[in-house]
């Protein structure tokens, strides 16, 4: 029996956690803000969704093939980019810009660094941010009211930013979807429902999602608190904290940075909103945080035990 | 009971497994044909052996010693005769001289074995050299020992002693069971060290997972000055010494340094009932608790067996292989070491003798890390795993140290928590050992 014994240094044994279980647990969350996404914008957003989660997958696959690197679309990964990428089109673009997107998202943001845990960008942001600036009418318009199923129709934050006109939505109807949007961002409760979900799993932890809605509340109080209210349930606040800006490989590790990091998209995030030419700027505020954070991990480590204050070690 | 809970920050969750054998009595296990004990069992310089092939020997005869002031004697746990002394493998991996003696089944005893008598009529001095007498090392698995530890430099003052019986290790029940079965020994060998080192403060601590062993103690401390019993959260590594130092005094021990610089002792809840047992009744460390346990056993048990006795044996008095071993650990999971044959024998620091399945045994497939963090969290000694496993993987050594890879106590949490599979703890014990041969070097 000798040479048919395992031997490997400790531990032996490992906790049922894996990578799949994570993005199960994020996919799980998605789930109702998903269901809310159809319900509002209907087979547009369907199509949406299909399109960009197979072409997601479908690139990340082809990719490791050529590239000869393990297979790993099973870590279901790029099926949560693939639904997160769409959540944040309007039901108005066409089913090629979602491809055109996840390609971009998987192939070049995640696939090209090295995969999994090496993108420096949060994927489903970073491929928003590439469709923004190659086909914008597609992108930043095109909004659909699901309360009058008419084209065209302006965000909550577009009116208090001014740059359109209409008819600000009741809290309850931005709560619930009801108001114009991108098909993901709009029902604050059921995403709300998902982020608390994930805390609750110990998937994410709470500190990103409440120091940025935090941070965007305080500085909304201070600066134009009449509209709080569209300032966190008006755009993509709720999805951006809960869902975007909580992606591992893109957000600090520390409990410490993870702080400097939400504070910071929050700053961001109302600088854009209140002097910025966008009326939104959740998803450039985190792709900012995003770049920021190797230097965040770098510098904010944990005080090790034992060891004297100030960093140093107490060499023998 | 004291319902204050002592704990630390960090730290994991692991399956406790401990049902197995958690009820089940030490059973006294009988003596085997042939016993090998290692001439080294303990940290330090190796014994040199007093007796020779074909000599006759008895219980608690000692066979082995060294001059060094760092090494304790090593005693015969049966008797009988002395048929080889050679190199044979032990359960730290390496060849280390050892004594093979064939039992003739009478477990004769010694006539140096003598009872010690009352506490009261021994010196700090006399305690001492009982203690090393004996052939005492920390028997949690460290085998420091024991003596060195209760003789401190001059310059510390010393004024807690801890005894650890966290037994936090998944599967273990060994001292869990002394501590239920064997609280007098306990006691006897708490005070008795409390005496060697002059200390007026003694802590039990236990996990509360062990409601039984903290209501015997508890009950067998009543009315004994200085001695507290005190419960910690169950929670991987408590047992750790600077974690139970931490939580229970709130001292930190610096890095690189150890408890008597915060004025502390920390001493295995078997090696105390040991000490116990040596007073009370004259016999060394030639026996000690090993819980037999893992999926592939067939009737997991705590046995009280003599050192020496092979793994095979030991496993065989457990009714033998259930199914065909996948892994065979010399303690725990978390920190145990994993054999290459059941051909090793027990020795003082084997605190369990732990059998996996083949499928448990299956290394798991390593993907990439996706920065979750986890590792940082539960590190109980708030390091950056990920960090210094990716410098050491680049075999970047510098970058390890830079982030404190010398002060990892391999305890494996941040490995056991990783959802990406990766050989965390692996990877920094790599650059641990490569840091402090450098640095050695470098003197």
């Amino acid at each position: 029996m000798e040479n048919k014994l395992i031997g490997s240094s400790s531990p032996h044994i490992r906790s049922d956690e894996t990578t799949q279980k994570l993005m199960l647990d994020v996919i799980i969350a998605l789930v109702p803000a998903l269901a809310a996404s159809i319900y509002y914008f209907g087979f547009k957003a369907m199509i949406l969704l299909l399109a960009s989660v197979i072409s997601a997958v479908a690139t990340e696959y082809l990719c490791q093939k050529f590239m000869n690197r393990p297979i790993t679309v099973t870590d279901l990964s790029a099926v949560v980019t693939g639904i997160l990428l769409a959540f944040n089109l309007p039901a108005q673009a066409p089913w090629w810009i979602a491809v055109v997107g996840s390609v971009f998202a998987i192939g070049i943001v995640k696939q090209v660094f090295g995969g999994i845990g090496f993108n420096f960008l949060n994927p489903a942001l970073a491929g928003r941010a590439f469709l923004m600036a190659s086909w914008s009418p597609h992108i930043a318009g095109g909004f659909i009211n699901p309360a009058t199923d008419a084209v065209a129709s302006a965000t909550p934050l577009a009116m208090i930013k001014g740059t359109a006109s209409g008819q600000l939505p009741s809290l309850w109807d931005m709560f619930i979807g009801n108001i114009p949007g991108v098909i993901g961002e709009t029902s604050s409760i059921l995403l709300l429902a998902g982020g608390i979900y994930l805390i609750y799993r110990g998937t994410i932890k709470w500190i990103i999602p409440a120091f940025y809605i935090g941070t965007v509340a305080v500085i909304a109080l201070i600066f134009d608190a009449g509209n709080l209210p569209y300032h966190i349930l008006g755009g993509g606040l709720i999805l951006g904290a809960f869902f975007m800006a909580t992606d591992y490989a893109t957000s600090p590790v520390t409990d410490k940075g993870k702080i400097i990091y939400a504070v910071g998209a929050g700053v961001l995030t109302m600088l854009i909103r209140k002097l910025g030419g966008y009326p939104e700027g959740v998803s450039y505020s985190i792709l900012l945080m995003n770049i920021l954070t190797p230097m965040i991990d770098k510098y904010v480590k944990p005080h090790v035990f034992g060891v004297a204050t100030g960093g140093k070690k107490n060499e023998k | 009971m004291s319902t204050k809970l002592f704990t630390f920050k960090g730290g994991v969750h692991p399956p406790q497994s401990k049902s197995l054998t958690q009820n089940v009595p030490i059973e006294d296990a009988k003596a085997p044909d042939i016993v090998v004990i290692p001439l080294s069992q303990h940290i330090g310089a190796p014994c040199d052996p007093l007796v020779a092939v074909g000599d006759t020997v008895k219980v608690g005869q000692k066979i082995g010693e060294s001059k060094a002031f760092v090494s304790v004697p090593v005693h015969s746990s049966v008797s009988g005769t002395v048929k080889k002394i050679e190199p044979r493998q032990v359960p730290g991996g390496a060849k280390v001289n050892s004594i093979i003696i064939e039992s003739d089944g009478k477990l004769e005893v010694h006539e140096s074995v003598q009872p010690k008598g009352s506490l009261d009529n021994l010196s700090k001095e006399d305690i001492l050299s009982i203690i090393k007498e004996a052939g005492m090392a920390g028997m949690g698995g460290a085998t420091f020992p024991t003596h060195v530890k209760l003789s401190p430099p001059k310059d510390k003052t010393m004024d807690t002693l801890l005894v650890n019986g966290a037994e936090c290790e998944p599967y273990l029940t060994a001292d869990h069971r002394i501590m239920l079965e064997k609280p007098e020994l306990v006691l006897l060998g708490t005070k008795a060290v409390m005496k060697a080192l002059g200390v007026a403060k003694a802590y039990i601590c236990i996990e509360n997972n062990k409601p039984d062993a903290i209501e015997a103690l508890e009950e067998a401390a009543k009315g004994e000055e200085g001695i507290e019993v005190v419960s910690m959260i169950a929670k991987y590594p408590q047992g750790d010494e600077k974690r139970l130092i931490n939580a229970i005094t709130g001292r930190v021990v610096p890095s690189g340094g150890l408890p008597m610089e915060v004025g502390c002792v920390v001493e295995n809840v078997g090696t105390i009932a040991t000490i116990g047992n040596v007073i009370q009744t004259g016999m060394p460390c030639v026996q000690r608790v090993v819980t037999v346990t893992g999926s592939a056993v067939e009737t997991p048990k705590n046995l009280y067996v003599r050192l020496g006795t092979l793994f095979s044996d030991a496993i065989e008095m457990c009714g033998g292989y259930k199914e065909e071993p996948g892994k065979i650990i010399n303690g725990g999971p978390m920190m145990g070491i994993a054999q290459s044959s059941d051909q090793v024998p027990v020795i003082k620091g084997t605190s369990g003798i732990l059998v996996l399945n083949k499928k448990e045994a299956n290394l798991p497939e390593v993907s990439n890390c996706i920065l979750c963090g986890k590792c940082v969290e539960a590190c109980p000694v708030y390091l950056m795993p990920y960090k210094i496993s990716r410098f050491s993987l680049l075999k970047n050594f510098d970058g390890a140290d830079e982030y404190h890879a010398t002060d990892c106590i391999e305890c494996g949490a941040c490995s056991y928590i990783c959802p990406a599979k990766r050989p965390l703890k692996e990877s920094i014990s790599v650059a641990k050992k490569e840091i402090l041969t450098r640095r050695k070097k470098a003197k």
